[in-house]
């Protein structure tokens, strides 16, 4: 019962603080890319850590919703945590819901998130609402069309079960229809994060902005809740591109050895797809705004593909 | 794209040392923030500045400290677009009729604790635009100002002296 | 327990005596609005009560048979009920139960403008009706019965007949509920007279022996009869304006309550009269569920009157409805009964969940509606803080509505996912890319929900108020926020403990099809299909709360700062801040115009009034971006100019001499003596 506890908790442990780590790894390398130094690795940490001591300025226009939604979104962060394997299939608690649920968890924050945007009654908070939760619908069927993918060839849609599945049968894997479901998800968690080409993250542009427009008027402890719900977002969704499609290193039982692989294996994976996160950034523009629906559809047909050819090759 | 990563591994890191001088063109004027707000604004600064009427020669030296000679994201600052995410005001222009309200605004809407550093000649003493019809005040008459960089436009690494003097942090 | 029938009878009974009481006490009363008002709908709120009881009673395994000889012609008027029937007593009074309550407080404003007897005296039929639909064993007691239902609820959509949209709106619901009804008749009539019973008992066994043609052909008739009044696209053009018309408590039940019905009717031909039909019926309903939760959220997502938006949210979860109910379908025709009743269960506890959250959805739009006199969206807001009470029930109906945790949308979304997933256990590739156009369609239809929803509760109740009535707005009255309130509690208890409905929805299935759900469940986990996949409600419920305790907790143990100032919203250092800077609905549907221009072919029309002294300063500019709706222009208006040519062209008959009609006569005459002699 101990160890059971000890697993979840590090597994949460992991997540909560190695997100900052994961934004201040991507920040860093596309600093090198710039050709220039940028800042520190730990920078992530020291922003939160500073923006904890400052005072929180609210909107009179206000409600309950605004102070709430930092709260919720970290909730449901903290809770996907305990969901995903990120180091091990053998989680206590992962049986609390499948990648369908887990999906339905980021959505109930999105929402929040949308409202609080609404609430402070400024012209760019709605415009960022209104953008995110189009791009959030546009994205749900490309989701659930590239989990029907891997549920196909794993038959289940249980994280743990996949990843025991693509471990145990290896070349379930080595198809097409694996890689297009992966560049399906990895278009999709680009836009569900708020990555270029979907978003920018360092822009000043209130009117280029999606995500970071709904946070234009948060401040203090709040604002600090809500970059860390969005690092851990990115976490979160990067930790599943790596263990659903590319599962070496899971833990499938849980001893000191397997799991201190299976952390060191995560580090590789997740250092990999930073990389490839700071390249894409550094190459493309930002879609104007009207034409991402066009990429997300273009990740759709990718990700149908996928399925279809799951039928057609059985 | 091909090009782009070949000129991106061609170049080296351009970033340079920050080189101390003479602190004639720096003046530190009020401490608003205790020691404990100092050592965390000194590893993590969000900055949002405010043309409060300015010529823009100083906006264009202060966009240059975003490039990568300067890179002031190597000393943990950052510039922000807006002012509840910020923790330093850095003011530019003689303050004009049409921005001294908006301006105090600004700083109304910044969380505290907070510092104010006034860029440029205008934001000291108006500048050359002194006696005008359309300029207010300085910088200083409206807001509570930490530090202020003298120059017409000051240099970028006048300006983030500057704002380091204002954290009491020299490189 | 065993539950023996006199205790059945006797719930029966008891609930026809409040619902008679009710519409005979109205009647009595109607001196007196206030009196025929509560008594009404008191005596309805009772009758609603015990039909829940009768209802669980029957899920509990309970049966009645109840015939009354003489009351109808052919058989008399027959009544039973069987776990489904009682399922749906139960969703009836799910809605009714808080319908009859919020009513109580909601009708006093209609006193002096209208008759309030009449109110309360259709609304008690209306409820007895329905219920008795559900029981109803024979094709003249159903087809009875659910004219009276129509008839009743037209008089109930018609009380502000002041306005003329709203006489429009009823106008066009009896047509279409009447041409609903003229399929449903020639249906049943064509499967009695091939089956040679009017009793549906006999049915089941009688219809396998049908050629195809003729199943096939009553089963389209059925279908387009019960997918009337079910409002699926494309025959769902009543919906958007009758629900809004009527009054809130009566929207609710028309929406949450008498369009399952429709469900219901699909149900029971699919599975129970005429049994297993070739895999295109599945089909059909798929395809015609996905396209009706899509085009039904996209038209939700662009409208600006609050209660046309939840009716064309109701097209859309009757879409969801319609994706589970194909997919049993075509799981039954590929042998896989299992996977069937598991589909099946998904899209029956779907129409149970429509009906909670809808309701309150639609109380929330009658609780705005009564204090601020408007639906117009663009013309509320900040009503969060002039009804705060309200503004939560809104909010749990809107995240039940979007299928978000805890509530209970999302567990029957994540079931109806489920069981369109296991469909890759047919081995046929064209059912398979159905499936997955499926998928993708529930998705979207998903998302956009959502998408809805935060513009709806966004707009309407957050931020600043957009205009003087909403400035002004109060509270909704007690009886009002109690009602709301009970449906909030049961979307909670239904999402965090799916097993309470689970277990009776699993055997009345079961019941019917003969056939376990391909699932497990207990008060912790749902699983699906052994391994495919597993949600555990109450632990979600219980993690969320947990955390949202810790956080706040964490964070004062590490001394954080806790200063909190209040001040105007950042707008880049301006000096006003109205309401005017807020984003509108209008605004928000924007992106989604965009995308699905294809869809809405919205026409754009800009009036621009300058200043009669100088072109350089503008006093209005009007913006319209209506859509236009593709059914009524493709379909129903070519259909409308169709029939009215042919009127035309029979008007010739009329002639207006006596000598032509004494001809029709003799003619009709002579023919009928050659036809049955």
């Amino acid at each position: 019962m101990l160890t059971e506890i000890a697993i979840e908790l590090l597994q949460l442990l992991i997540v909560m603080f190695g997100s900052p780590l994961l934004v201040g790894v991507i920040r860093k390398a596309k600093a090198r890319l710039q050709g220039r130094r940028g800042a520190g690795i730990l920078q992530p940490y020291a922003d939160l850590r500073k923006l904890l001591l400052k005072e929180m300025v609210i909107s009179e226009n206000t409600s309950w919703i605004f102070r709430f939604t930092p709260y919720l979104l970290a909730t449901t962060m903290l809770l996907s945590a305990l969901i995903v394997p990120s180091l091990t299939t053998r989680a206590p608690l992962s049986f609390m819901g499948n990648i369908i649920a887990l999906m339905y968890l980021f959505l109930l924050g999105t929402f929040f998130l949308a409202l609080a945007g609404l609430d402070a009654g400024s012209a760019f908070g709605g415009m960022g609402s209104s953008r995110e939760v189009a791009l959030a619908a546009l994205a749900e069927p490309t989701v659930l069309i590239a989990i029907f993918g891997i549920a196909l060839r794993a038959g289940t849609t249980s994280l743990d079960g996949i990843i025991t599945r693509s471990i145990a049968e290896p070349l379930l894997m080595l198809n097409a229809g694996h890689l297009l479901a992966f560049f399906a998800f990895f278009i999709v968690a680009l836009a569900e994060n708020g990555r270029l080409p979907v978003d920018n993250p360092a822009t000043h542009l209130e009117l280029t902005m999606i995500h970071e427009a709904m946070i234009l008027e948060y401040s203090g402890r709040l604002l600090a809740l809500v970059e860390w719900a969005a690092g851990m977002k990115l976490f979160l969704f990067l930790t599943l591109l790596s263990n659903l499609f590319f599962p070496w290193g899971v833990a499938l039982t849980n001893t000191p050895i397997t799991l201190f692989s299976a952390f060191v294996a995560l580090a590789m994976k997740l250092l990999v797809f930073a990389a490839a996160i700071a390249l894409v950034e550094t190459s493309v523009a930002k879609l104007r705004l009207f034409r991402v629906p066009e990429l997300l559809a273009g990740s759709f047909t990718v990700a149908l593909l996928a399925v279809v050819s799951a039928f057609f090759i059985r | 794209m091909a090009s782009l990563f070949k000129y991106i591994l061609k170049t080296p890191v351009v970033t340079e040392a920050l080189k101390s001088a003479d602190d004639t063109q720096i003046e530190v004027i009020a401490r608003q923030i205790d020691e404990r707000a100092r050592r965390r604004f000194g590893r993590s600064l969000h900055i949002r500045q405010v043309d409060a009427g300015s010529c823009n020669g100083c906006e264009l030296e202060i966009s240059a400290l975003n490039n990568p000679y300067y890179d002031l994201e190597r000393f943990g600052m950052h510039f922000v677009a807006s002012p509840r995410h910020a923790d330093c005001l850095l003011v530019t222009g003689p303050v004009t009729r049409n921005m001294a309200d908006p301006l105090k605004r600004t700083y109304d809407a910044t969380p505290a604790p907070k510092i104010v550093v006034a860029i440029g000649d205008c934001a000291h003493d108006c500048g050359v635009f002194a006696g005008g019809y359309g300029v207010v005040s300085p910088v200083s008459a409206i807001l509570p100002v930490d530090a202020v960089v003298h120059g017409c436009p000051p240099t970028p690494r006048d300006i983030l002296l500057g704002i380091l003097a204002a954290l009491e942090k020299h490189s | 327990m065993l539950i023996d029938s006199t205790l059945m009878i006797d719930l029966f009974l008891v609930t026809f005596a409040c619902f008679s009481a009710g519409a005979v006490g109205a009647l009595i009363t109607a001196r007196s609005p206030t009196l025929s008002r509560v008594v009404g709908h008191g005596c309805a709120l009772v009758g609603a009560i015990a039909a829940f009881a009768f209802g669980v009673a029957g899920l509990a395994g309970g049966s009645m048979e109840l015939n009354v000889p003489d009351l109808l012609p052919i058989g008399g008027a027959a009544f039973g009920v069987d776990r489904l029937s009682a399922f749906f007593v139960v969703v009836i009074a799910v809605g009714a139960i808080p319908a009859a309550l919020y009513a109580i407080g909601y009708t006093r404003e209609y006193a002096g403008k209208h008759s309030l007897a009449g109110m309360a005296f259709a609304f008690n039929v209306f409820i007895a009706a329905m219920i008795l639909v559900a029981l109803a064993r024979n094709v003249l007691t159903f087809l009875a019965l659910w004219e009276m239902m129509s008839l009743a609820s037209y008089f109930l959509v018609i009380t502000e007949s002041e306005r003329e949209e709203t006489l429009s709106a009823g106008w066009i619901y009896f047509v279409m509920t009447h041409a609903g009804f003229a399929a449903l008749f020639l249906g049943f009539l064509l499967l009695a007279r091939a089956t040679g019973t009017m009793d549906f008992a006999n049915w089941s066994v009688a219809a396998t022996a049908l050629d195809p043609t003729s199943r096939n052909l009553i089963f389209l008739l059925f279908a387009l009869g019960f997918g009337s009044k079910a409002g699926v696209v494309p025959l769902h053009v009543w919906l958007p304006r009758a629900h809004p018309a009527a009054p809130s408590h009566v929207s609710a039940l028309m929406s949450g309550v008498m369009i399952k019905l429709g469900v219901y009717g699909l149900v029971r031909v699919a599975f129970d009269w005429l049994g297993a039909g070739p895999l295109w019926w599945g089909a059909t309903m798929l395809i015609v569920g996905a396209v009706s939760g899509v085009l039904g959220v996209l038209y939700a997502l662009v409208d600006a009157d609050l209660k046309r938006l939840l009716a064309y949210s109701s097209v859309e979860n009757i879409g969801i409805i319609m994706l589970g109910l194909g997919a049993a379908m075509l799981f039954q025709a590929s042998n896989l009964p299992s996977l069937a009743a598991l589909a099946l269960v998904a899209a029956l506890y779907h129409t149970l969940n429509h009906a909670t959250f809808k309701s309150l959805l639609f109380m929330g739009a009658g609780a705005v509606l009564h204090a601020t006199h408007t639906r117009n969206m663009e013309e509320l807001g900040g009503l969060i803080k002039r009804m705060p009470q309200t503004a939560v029930f809104f909010l749990i109906g809107s995240l039940a509505i979007a299928a978000l945790p805890p509530f209970n949308g999302f567990i029957s979304e994540w079931l109806t996912f489920q069981s369109l997933l296991l469909s890759f256990q047919i081995l046929a590739h064209t059912v398979n890319l159905i499936f997955a156009l499926g998928v993708a369609a529930l998705a979207l239809t998903s998302g956009l929900a959502a998408a809805c929803f935060v513009r709806a509760f966004g707009i309407t109740f957050l931020a600043l108020p957009r205009s003087e009535p909403a400035a002004l707005a109060h509270e909704a009255d007690w009886t009002m926020r109690a009602a709301m309130a009970l449906l909030a509690l049961v979307c909670l208890a239904l999402g965090v403990a799916p097993s309470l409905i689970l277990a009776p929805l699993e055997a009345a299935v079961f019941d019917l099809m003969g056939a376990h759900a391909d699932m497990k469940f207990d008060w912790s986990m749902v699983v699906a299909n052994n391994s495919f996949g597993w949600v555990a409600p109450l632990w979600i419920a219980l993690g969320l709360v947990a955390f949202l305790m810790a956080i706040p907790l964490a964070l004062r143990l590490m001394g954080v700062n806790k200063r909190r100032r209040y001040y105007e919203t950042w707008g880049c250092g301006r000096a006003l801040q109205t309401a005017r800077f807020e984003y509108t609905a209008t605004a928000f549907a924007n992106p989604f115009k965009r995308v699905f221009a294809l869809l809405y072919r919205s026409v754009k029309e800009l009036d621009i009034e300058f200043h009669p002294e100088s072109r350089y300063f503008v006093r209005t500019i009007t913006y319209y971006n209506e859509g236009r709706l593709i059914f009524e222009d493709a379909l129903y208006k070519p259909l409308l100019r169709m029939i009215q040519a042919l009127a035309r062209e029979a008007r010739v008959l009329q002639s207006g001499h006596v000598h032509s009609y004494l001809v029709y006569i003799l003619v009709a005459l002579v023919a009928l003596l050659i036809l049955t002699v």
